[in-house]
């Protein structure tokens, strides 16, 4: 998926180094979602959404940057965000999607819980190269 | 040899007029802080970095990280971390570096090609010198950021004693992991002093429950239990809960209860105690 912004509304870039910035980042999504008018249900599946995936890109992916900003399409209106790093990337998608696995020591569900909670996810991953998640939810 | 020669030229321009020209740096510098910075204590401060700048530059220094420097650096340390501590902007911290070219200025005016080039040169080490101030500004202030961060932990997490028995930990705000350490070991350690069987924790003050919350909400609640307590988790709102279900977290075997007022309700029945309303009574 090619970055879906929509013109004229360049995202914002925040960098993804110390836990720390996922407090920044769960802000801007939260400013993000509420100037789209996302529901207040909606707004939260976003922000855990976000919170799940950029702390897999510090802790996983060693850092990287979240770019998020305003989408539409064929008139609906949306959030979305891009996670990037350049960390080791993910041998195995399939694995890595499935609930309840964790290579690290957490509970096994932020990557494929995130998955349920956004309307559009794309994982892109190279081993040794990086991975890049984005996701998108839409005004309903 | 060169090098030597520019030296005595660096320290000429500054001796000119000797106390003169420590005298209107003081006087400029001043001009820009107000009233905010003692009389005395700045006129101390700026005179003591002025003699170690000319004595770092008479023993040759040609920049900041020079050895040479090593007293000026001390002073500008202590200078700028005051600054920072008493609320200065940046600027006004750096301009006390600054202030020194403006006052030199007037030295160009009718000076030849050798004062002009060693003008220039004290000017970058000033620049250097200013830098150097803001680093160490900024350095402080993170350093005071992160201790107010470390006080709002042991602050926002009060345990609070509801009825003899039941203790609660109204949670408000972000849990990350250095918080939820401090959450579990205070609510542990509060099971213990007061004797308590019943710990409610309340969660409608965090806004969002992601799997590293839910993680440490879990582990909380499995040492509570280890400790002979039973835990509730109460103020779970609505998109909170569509969020769990979503993510798939499950909560199996743990009580949770949608307000802090449902879950002293159960807290009080699991101890024994019955609530009694009487006809008549005030509502």
């Amino acid at each position: 998926m090619t970055a879906p912004w929509t013109a004229g509304e360049e995202p914002r870039v925040y960098p993804i180094a110390r836990s720390g910035d996922l407090v920044h980042i769960r802000q801007a999504i939260r400013t993000l979602s509420q100037e789209c008018r996302l529901s207040l249900v909606d707004q939260t599946k976003m922000i855990t959404a976000a919170s799940e995936l950029a702390r897999n890109t510090l802790i996983y992916g060693g850092g990287g940057t979240v770019r998020a900003g305003t989408v539409s399409r064929g008139g609906k209106r949306g959030v979305a965000a891009i996670f990037e790093d350049s960390g080791p990337g993910i041998p195995d998608v399939e694995q890595a999607m499935t609930d309840g696995w964790t290579s690290g020591g957490g509970l096994g569900l932020g990557l494929s819980g995130a998955r349920r909670l956004v309307d559009d996810f794309d994982l892109n991953t190279v081993p040794g190269e990086g991975t890049v998640v984005t996701i998108i939810k839409w005004v309903r | 040899m060169v090098k030597r020669d520019s030296a005595v030229d660096l320290v000429g321009i500054l001796s000119v007029e000797d106390k003169d020209l420590a005298s209107s740096w003081i006087r400029e510098v001043s001009g820009t802080l107000g009233s905010r910075v003692g009389k005395a204590e700045l006129d101390r401060e700026l005179r003591e970095l002025y003699e170690a700048l000319v004595e770092a530059l008479r023993q040759g220094a040609t920049d900041v990280h020079a050895e040479q420097m090593s007293e000026v650096r001390a002073l500008l340390t202590e200078l700028s971390r005051n600054r920072a501590r008493q609320g200065f902007s940046p600027s006004e911290t750096a301009i006390s570096v600054f202030a020194l070219k403006r006052v030199l200025e007037p030295l160009l005016e009718d000076g030849s090609a050798e004062v002009v080039r060693a003008y220039l040169q004290l000017g970058r080490i000033l620049d250097g010198l200013g830098l150097f101030t803001i680093e160490t500004y900024t350095q402080t202030r993170d350093e005071l950021i992160s201790a107010q961060a470390e006080q709002l932990l042991e602050l926002s997490t009060p345990v609070v004693r509801l009825w003899d028995g039941v203790i609660a930990v109204p949670l408000v705000g972000t849990l990350d992991s250095a918080r939820t350490q401090v959450v579990m070991e205070k609510l542990l350690q509060a099971l213990v002093d007061t004797g308590s069987e019943q710990a409610i924790i309340d969660i409608t003050g965090v806004p969002a429950v992601d799997t590293q919350v839910a993680q440490h909400l879990l582990k909380t609640i499995v040492a509570a239990r280890l400790m002979g307590a039973e835990c509730t988790v109460s103020g779970i709102s609505p998109q909170i809960a569509q969020t769990i279900v979503a993510l798939g977290i499950e909560f199996d075997g743990i009580v949770t209860k949608a307000s802090l007022a449902d879950a002293l309700k159960l807290a009080l029945r699991r101890s024994g105690v019955d609530l009694v309303a009487h006809q008549g009574g005030q509502r």
